[in-house]
């Protein structure tokens, strides 16, 4: 066997050219690493970037220096610091997300995903594995297989990993002993037979010493199989058989560069097609044939998996981004009701019956889990009841979309089963889920028993719900900053309604007049159908001089603690008389109106609004955002 | 059937990525900085959206200090691959005169953070293009490919969303944006070797030639037009010389070569023992001077 070769220096000095053609026909391994804190990981991805050539000179010096001063293995070079990127986590000591490499051999290139192994970082592991062809899952050889060695290798296998190197490391620590080597490996086989790993390739090295890395080691002569490089060198890419399964591509954007062109462009997901072959439009299921399949390097007579393509139907049918290209003689199952395991990636926690956002393919759905069936313990495998689920957590569930969607089951086709998850208002990426099939109508799993309370309508509606009550003189700006008010909230995405006087007195308060026991009423009803509505999950905004203490504290204890936000639009008789837009003032003054408020009928002013909106220095635009803020800020 | 090369899935990979950007966000932008990076970027952007154009402008956010060179390029780049092309310079650094002799870091504070920062905002684009590769430098190994942005441009290295599979977030709240990085997994051998593989056109100045220099600071620096201050001790040579990556001139060290062929530059680069950033003035003034520029705004 040969030692594998990095940079062949002889061909690329005497022949660039065959050099170029060589290089220019290399396939490409992506693969991750995982280990814990003190597996040696960074030190081992050291060593494959230094033994080829990746690191240059300048580089190399600085490493040196850096060995002296910070790094942990005295004057010798610490290839971990080539790798520990952020500054932040030089001091601290460990890696914190993920990272990518790269190197190349005389036959491949590779990028490494590099992921810490800390407890808190199932969420990295599982990013760097989704795009791995292959894991190498680093054991410490003092240590053997411990708790971390089964949650990377669960995960690995989650993620749909087929190829699993076993990286038995620090045997120089060990005396280079097959048999310390031999019982790590039964030990592990056993694991790995419980959770469905089949295949794997043990290989006894030292990251420190170079031992079996990229050359054969003389200390380890019990050892037959393949060191690391040339194991991943030969070994069969993830992508491979993604060519034998039927043809599906989701549609990204539609090329429309004059009225009688209409292409549709997106990554080959599996599978080949060529022109004339039958072709389907899922979800909606119009059928035609493929004319052309276009590049800017002209037209091709075939588009395999793995491939960016353009390609044109011979029938003018619907077809959109989100939607799927398939074979038509074996298209995609459509549903909107699944079975899904889901890996959970954010603070707060997943709550059932919530909805979030789901990207899967190129199509977004609303999503929402409708019962959780059971958590995995990723460090015993256990099965466990659960309802919610935290920041790295793994649970089975069953989901429900609010639409339907054409998918693959993500074991047999991960560009078509897997998805992500998104929350509606923060707009971060909170959880990632593999389809495993669609639930059959005839034996769906009935909703998850929640009643439909008023949490439960504002679970829907992803809000608080709020009574923001104005309160102020006839005049004061109420109604013009409660609109504005609403055209941003409406804006934001939330649900809001506004009662004033327009929509309130012509119909539930028609038969009310102006005198204080009307008022009172008038003012008890609107805070009755403002609860209401609040219980429904809206943001209620109210525009009423609400001229009385006492009412507005009768609605404010009609609400749970916090809900009712009291705004006190100020302005100053005369200001109020003088903008008089309705003409009241002076038929008060005159009058021909009585009980009208500042006038023959008293204001009660607030003690101790929520907001108080001096509208003398306040435009009625920056008001309404100083009450946003704060409605936002009481969330 | 066949398993794709390398070369084949990164560019099915880029061309996936732009199209997401195309299809998602609603104003963006690729950023050009007529550098080999550049130039393989557009290319990509060409073939995604083949027949149509690029469904968004090009925008070079300048220096006044570039190659001579480089401005050749731009124009003709812009007009081959039928896009607008949008060029920004900070009036506050024309009105200033900031300049890289007599303003040090200044000078890229002003016409490169501050001045992509004013771009972005006067023509509000929410998702922008670059170049950068996660195998330029440390701190860049972590880099998402959509690096989201706060509404004051600053980047929070521990709160980037995860990303899996090729499945990218591209939502955001209003005034925040994201960059994005299509060549991300890309390495400078393999931008080299596409662009001879692709043909594609790129500045003279990464070919030898015997051209005009001095040394300062240990740079060679070519001697690009007259507004090159020389000093007392320092004399103009004529050096056959080409460039590795390209930036402002008075900043942008020259290595000594015979390289005058693709073939040959890419010869060079897989014999030699500097990385490619080491050219750069920039990266030597601080340690983690990238990553700090990177939190500030910098691309």
């Amino acid at each position: 066997m040969n030692d594998p070769v990095y940079k062949t220096d002889a061909l690329i000095a005497e022949d660039i050219d065959a050099y170029l053609d060589q290089h220019q026909h290399k396939t490409m391994l992506r693969f991750i690493t995982c280990g814990s804190v003190d597996d040696g990981k960074s030190t081992l991805i050291g060593r494959l970037l230094y033994d080829s050539k990746m690191i240059f000179e300048d580089q190399l010096a600085a490493l040196e220096s850096d060995s002296k001063k910070v790094g942990t293995q005295g004057q010798e070079i610490d290839f971990a610091l080539l790798v520990d990127g952020l500054s932040a986590e030089r001091e601290q000591g460990i890696t914190i997300d993920v990272a990518y490499r790269f190197f190349a051999t005389e036959k491949r290139k590779f990028i490494v995903a590099d992921t810490p192994g800390h407890e808190q970082y199932t969420r990295n592991m599982v990013t760097g594995a989704s795009t791995a062809d292959l894991a190498v899952i680093l054991i410490d050889a003092r240590k053997g297989v411990l708790t971390q060695t089964r949650r990377h290798s669960y995960l690995a296998h989650l993620v749909g990993i087929r190829n699993i190197v076993l990286a038995i490391n620090k045997m120089d620590l060990v005396g280079y002993d097959q048999a310390a080597f031999d019982a790590i490996v039964a030990d592990y086989r056993a694991f790995a037979e419980q959770i469905g790993i089949t295949e794997f390739v043990a290989v006894p090295l030292s990251g420190l010493k170079g031992d079996n890395i990229t050359t054969r080691s003389d200390a380890t002569p019990w050892y037959r199989g393949p060191v690391l490089l040339e194991h991943l060198e030969g070994v069969e890419i993830g992508d491979d058989h993604k060519l034998g399964q039927p043809f599906r591509m989701p549609v990204q954007w539609v090329s429309r560069p004059n009225l009688d062109f209409r292409g549709f462009c997106g990554q080959v997901a599996s599978g080949s097609i060529r022109p004339g072959d039958a072709v389907t439009v899922l979800p909606g299921g119009k059928s035609s044939t493929v004319a052309r399949i276009l590049t800017m390097d002209g037209d091709l007579d075939e588009a395999h998996a793995g491939q960016s393509v353009t390609l044109t139907l011979a029938d003018e049918i619907d077809c959109s981004r989100g939607q799927v290209i398939a074979a038509a003689d074996a298209v995609p199952e459509v549903a909107d009701q699944f079975e899904a395991t889901i890996v959970w990636m954010a603070d707060e926690p997943m709550l059932p019956g919530r909805p979030y956002l789901m990207k899967l393919g190129a199509a977004s759905a609303t999503l929402s889990v409708t019962s959780e069936k059971y958590q995995v313990n990723v460090n015993t495998m256990a099965h466990e009841p659960g309802k919610t689920l935290e920041l790295n957590g793994i649970a089975v569930c069953n989901i429900s979309t609010d639409r339907p969607l054409a998918f693959d089951p993500y074991a047999e086709n991960p560009d078509m089963g897997g998805f992500i998850l998104i929350d509606r208002l923060t707009n971060s990426t909170v959880g990632a889920g593999m389809i495993h099939f669609a639930l059959r109508r005839s034996h769906n799993i009935p909703w998850q028993a929640i009643e439909v309370n008023r949490e439960a309508h504002a679970e829907l509606k992803s809000q608080k719900p709020r009574v923001v009550w104005l309160t102020g003189l006839s005049g004061s700006g109420k109604s013009t900053i409660a609109n504005l008010v609403e055209k941003k909230l409406h804006a934001m995405g939330r649900h809001t309604f506004l009662l004033d006087g327009d929509n309130v007195r012509h119909g539930l308060n028609r038969d009310l007049g102006f005198a204080e026991a009307d008022r009172v009423e008038n003012i008890r009803r609107v805070g009755e159908v403002a609860k209401l509505m609040a219980d429904a999950g809206l943001i209620v905004l109210t525009a009423f001089i609400s001229p009385f203490r006492s009412e507005r504290r009768m609605v404010r204890q009609m609400l749970p603690e916090g809900e009712f936000v009291e705004v006190f639009v100020d302005a100053p008789l005369e200001v109020a008389e003088s903008r008089d837009q309705k003409g009241l003032y002076r038929q008060a003054r005159a009058g021909t109106l009585t009980n009208f408020t500042g006038i023959d009928s008293p204001y009660e002013v607030p003690q101790a609004p929520e907001i108080h909106i001096d509208t003398t220095r306040l435009s009625a635009e920056d008001a309404a955002d100083r009450i946003i803020q704060v409605i936002s800020g009481l969330e | 059937m066949k398993t794709l090369t390398h070369l084949e899935r990164l560019e099915a990979e880029s061309i996936h990525i732009m199209r997401e950007v195309a299809a998602e966000a609603e104003r963006p932008v690729m950023l050009y900085s007529v550098g080999k990076d550049s130039a393989v970027m557009l290319h990509l952007a060409k073939k995604a959206f083949y027949p149509s154009p690029p469904p968004f402008p090009l925008l070079h956010v300048d220096t006044t200090w570039k190659f001579r060179a480089m401005y050749e390029l731009r124009s003709k780049a812009a007009l081959d691959a039928g896009m607008e092309l949008l060029v920004h310079q900070n009036p506050e650094a024309i009105e200033r005169g900031i300049n890289p002799f007599d303003h040090g870091s200044l000078h890229t504070d002003m016409w490169k953070t501050e001045g992509l920062k004013q771009a972005l905002d006067k023509y509000g684009f929410d998702a922008a293009f670059g170049g950068a590769r996660r195998d330029e430098e440390k701190s860049r190994a972590k880099e998402r490919v959509f690096s989201f942005r706060s509404a004051n441009h600053r980047w929070d290295p521990k709160n980037q969303r995860p990303e899996l599979w090729k499945l990218y977030n591209t939502r955001k709240a209003k005034g925040e944006s994201i960059r994005v990085f299509p060549l991300s997994n890309w390495t400078e051998l393999d931008i080299w070797q596409y662009i001879h593989l692709e043909s594609i056109e790129i500045v003279p100045l990464y070919f030898s030639a015997p051209r005009p220099t001095v040394v300062r600071d240990g740079l060679i620096l070519m001697i690009d037009d007259d507004r090159f201050p020389l000093r007392d001790d320092e004399e103009v040579i004529e050096r056959s010389i080409r460039f590795r990556t390209l930036g402002c001139y008075p900043l942008t060290g020259a290595v000594e070569s015979e390289a005058a062929t693709l073939p040959e530059v890419i010869q060079e680069m897989l014999l030699t023992t500097t990385s490619e950033r080491q050219g750069r003035a920039i990266d030597h003034e601080q340690a983690a001077s990238m990553e700090k520029k990177k939190q500030e705004g910098y691309f």
